[in-house]
């Protein structure tokens, strides 16, 4: 009864969006306030159905109900109360559901928070989204119906798959999600101006604070993933350049310069096109990537059940929904006026650069990705690019970004010229090199790999502060307050840029120190066996059988030492998963500010010996620590006063539509 | 004219959809080899666990057996790696492998952790022997009959159903001639 209950809120849902997908828009067209109306409701009621076929499908793999094939497949009665309710979008069809859960999240919460748009932008807005859920409702309904059910019901189920138990990827989904299904609010802005044909600074500083949401969820979502990989895959590794991870670092980069160029939209008028393609691009990638993932064109450590069906579905979606956002921007976009003018040295110059950068490095991934397609396509048979391609490319595409991060904040809009900005750039030059030369030195060896990233994390962050310095600075002349005053006085806008730029400095002391000092040994021990790595002793103690829920299990005991004194003990277990019949490794981590001991069991020798990998990783939780930073900045700027004293200030100017623009902040 | 600079996001998005339609309906895993049905080219390289020691292609004469490329850096290795160990504990055909542009370390190191299906490993750090074997990517499995002729040329991950559908068959079929 409940999975009908569930397939029967689908179809429902699915006919509020046929609704809300045409009513409001033509409402808007007409200028017919009743049906624009329609919008938030039918937002709000989709929401209400799809969250109860959502539920439905939860508590149908919580109570273990294995009439169900979608729980049948992913489920299984020995499983923890915590994976059960995980595994609902543990599969294929479950996965999509949390993908139109999310987006329904987004499309009321623009319903909520829209008060002070006008009527016919919010129309568009939300039957734009809606044609976007009405796409993959059908998709669910015709091709991965997750309630079909299974008769006769099975006796027990087939169990997750190991991989996939783990507290990680209980939050990992949903977060990503978050920010792939985030961007349609940002695409659904673009649609929704280029209809209206009200493509200026208003409308950026509406999508400013969506994307920016979206782009922080993106962000923690990938991180999550990454350190899934670490501790799970058992590896060691944090970024494998897999298809599925390039699914999600694509939108991610995109978004980035989106995120960028919608600021200079906001501030300056100016990149409306730029910025509106670039919207476009990055829910695009979104879609793409489902499609790359779900449809087994390419194959993938990931790689979920696949059928050439769903894959056309989701392509001839795909070419509807991409083809016509293009069709109507080559049809809107000569319309559009261009904005203010700019000098060559000039903030608006360097965002610009900065975008292409990094729309180049997105353009890399994706022809990486896409490479070993483009060949078989094209008869020469099947290849895989690999890391080497990455490796090699990525960078040079990089570093030029991450260096002019250091100075396209301190430069002014429309004209700048370096002057005293250039000065304390002096100095955080000078630190980056310093750096550049002692860190690799301290930590035990120079090599120009750690050099340079060390050089380009030190200039970010010092850069950074420079910024700050010179703002505060300026503050104190003009208004005579005292520091402290000063750096209140700062907008939150300001801290965010500040606290995501100092993220990314953060992230590549992680890569480049574990890059360069890390030690890794895959060594054969017997208990009582002692290895050192990084200067800390690893003994094997002893290992004895556990019993897990649904799995049983060799548990190891390494004690770590460091100059005779004891440093922790780890618990490395191999679990084999009785119903998939499945090995699993569960690394035992030590984490530390500035190093990581991972220990994990490789496979049993013949004489009682195993086979054991013990890494010694320093720095590499900054690798996280810089992306959440990252996403804590795109937080904090999303709660900036302006967003908040605009809407009051808009609300009366709305009724005329004219532009106002706040200058002087970030 | 000038507006239809603006057409070029939409023309290079369908230049991408064409490529996707068609990769969609090709079999990734199939490829037909211009190898298959003629003898294996000959080879002498180090072995992996003991370079001073070589392994030629005339040494397994007389015997049927299968030719599996890998690397440690390959992703889809992984997945076909729990097939192949499965294969080996039933002893049914020796699986030779060819460790494809890989260090000897990394490889090594590979394979102690993931265990070692291989009767013997071989290495091929620059791909040379790849390349006389037609190698497109990794991995990449050939079965070789007893008069040293390949037979059949798997692209991509052995799965279960090929190993049981189309490989065993076949070697049974061979080991009877």
């Amino acid at each position: 009864m409940i999975p009908e209950l569930g397939h029967f809120a689908l179809i429902v849902a699915l006919c509020i969006a046929c609704v809300q997908a045409l009513v409001p828009l033509l409402g808007a067209q007409r200028g017919d306030s009743n049906w624009m109306a329609l919008a938030r409701p039918a937002a709000q009621g989709q929401f209400v159905f799809v969250a109860m076929a959502f539920t439905c499908l939860a508590w149908s793999f919580v109570s273990n109900d294995f009439s169900v094939l979608n729980v049948a497949s992913n489920s299984n009665s020995m499983l923890p109360l915590r994976y059960r309710f995980a595994a609902t979008w543990g599969s294929h069809e479950g996965s999509l559901l949390l993908w139109v859960l999310m987006l329904n999240l987004w499309m009321t919460a623009v319903s909520v928070f829209s008060r002070r748009l006008p009527g016919e932008m919010v129309a568009r807005i939300l039957a734009v989204m809606a044609m976007i859920s009405i796409g993959f409702l059908l998709f669910l309904l015709f091709t991965s119906n997750p309630f079909e059910r299974l008769l006769p019901p099975a006796a027990d189920g087939r169990d997750l798959n190991p991989l996939l138990q783990d507290p990680g990827m209980v939050i990992h989904p949903p977060m990503l999600y978050m920010g792939y299904v985030g961007f349609s609010v940002a695409f659904a802005f673009a649609i929704a101006a280029l209809i209206g044909g009200r493509l200026d600074a208003t409308w950026a500083r509406w999508s400013r604070p969506w994307t920016t949401m979206a782009w922080a969820f993106l962000t923690v979502g990938i991180a999550l993933g990454s350190g899934w990989a670490y501790y799970v895959l058992g590896w060691g590794g944090w970024w494998f350049w897999d298809p599925v991870e390039n699914a999600s670092f694509m939108p991610w980069l995109v978004g980035t310069a989106l995120i960028h160029s919608l600021a200079v939209t906001e501030k300056r008028g100016g990149f409306k096109l730029w910025t509106v393609l670039l919207a476009i691009s990055t829910f695009s990638l979104s879609l793409l990537g489902t499609f790359l993932v779900r449809s087994g064109v390419l194959t993938s450590v990931h790689a979920f059940a696949t059928d050439p069906r769903r894959g056309i579905f989701i392509l001839a979606f795909l070419a509807l929904v991409i083809g016509a956002s293009l069709l109507l921007f080559a049809w809107r976009a000569p319309k559009v006026g261009l904005g203010g003018l700019f000098a060559l040295v000039s903030r608006e110059v360097a965002l610009l650069v900065n975008n292409v950068l990094l729309v180049a490095a997105a353009a890399l991934v994706l022809l990486g990705t896409l490479f070993p397609l483009f060949h078989e396509v094209l008869g020469y048979g099947k290849l895989s690019v690999g890391l080497p391609w990455f490796e090699i490319t990525f960078p040079v595409v990089m570093v030029p970004a991450v260096l002019l991060m250091g100075i396209g904040p301190l430069l002014r809009w429309k004209e700048g010229k370096l002057g005293a900005s250039a000065l304390r750039l002096k100095w955080a030059g000078g630190l980056a090199i310093v750096g550049a030369v002692v860190v690799p030195v301290m930590m035990g060896g120079w090599s120009i790999l750690v050099a340079m990233g060390i050089l380009l994390a030190v200039w970010v962050a010092a850069a950074g502060f420079a910024n700050l310095a010179g703002r505060i600075a300026q503050l104190r002349t003009s208004t005579g307050a005292s520091a402290s005053a000063a750096l209140r006085h700062l907008p939150r806008g300001y801290w965010g840029m500040l606290v995501a730029h100092l993220g990314v400095a953060v992230f590549i002391v992680g890569v480049t120190l574990v890059r360069g000092y890390e030690v890794e040994k895959d060594v054969r021990m017997n208990p009582g066996d002692t290895v050192t790595a990084g200067g800390y002793q690893f003994r094997l103690e002893g290992l004895k059988p556990v019993q897990g829920p649904n799995y049983d299990a060799t548990r190891a005991v390494v004690s770590v030492t460091r100059n005779q004194r004891s440093v922790t003990t780890l618990y490395p277990e191999k679990r084999f998963f009785t119903v998939q019949q499945m090995p699993m490794t569960e690394a035992a981590i030590d984490s530390g500010l500035t190093r990581d001991l991972y220990v994990s069991l490789g496979e049993p020798l013949a004489d009682g010996a195993w086979i054991v990998r013990v890494y010694y990783k320093p720095f590499v939780d900054w690798i996280w620590g810089g992306a959440f930073l990252m996403a804590l900045g795109g937080i904090i700027a999303v709660t900036d006063r302006r967003y908040r004293a605009a809407r009051r200030y808009e609300r009366s100017l709305v009724a005329d539509a004219t532009i106002p623009v706040a200058q002087g902040t970030g | 004219m000038k507006s239809l600079r603006f057409l070029l996001p939409l023309l290079l998005f369908i230049v991408l959809l064409m490529f996707l339609w068609v990769g969609l309906s090709l079999n990734p895993r199939e490829v037909p080899s211009p190898l298959v049905g003629k003898p294996a080219p000959p080879f002498q390289l180090a072995r992996l666990d003991d370079p001073a020691k070589t392994l030629a292609e005339k040494d397994l004469r007389g015997q049927v057996w299968l030719l599996n490329v890998w690397a440690s850096w390959c992703v889809s290795c992984m997945e076909e790696h729990p097939v192949l160990v499965q294969l080996s504990k039933q002893g049914v055909v020796p699986v030779y492998g060819l460790n494809y542009k890989d260090q000897r370390a990394a490889a090594q190191a590979w394979l102690d952790r993931n265990g070692d299906p291989y009767t013997l490993s071989m290495a091929d750090p620059d791909g040379k022997v790849g390349i006389e074997y037609g190698v497109y990517g990794v991995p990449e499995t050939y079965v070789i009959d007893k008069t040293g002729v390949i037979r059949y040329k798997q692209i991509g991950p052995v799965t279960q159903k090929v190993l049981s559908e189309r490989i065993l068959p076949l070697v049974r079929q061979l080991q009877a001639s």
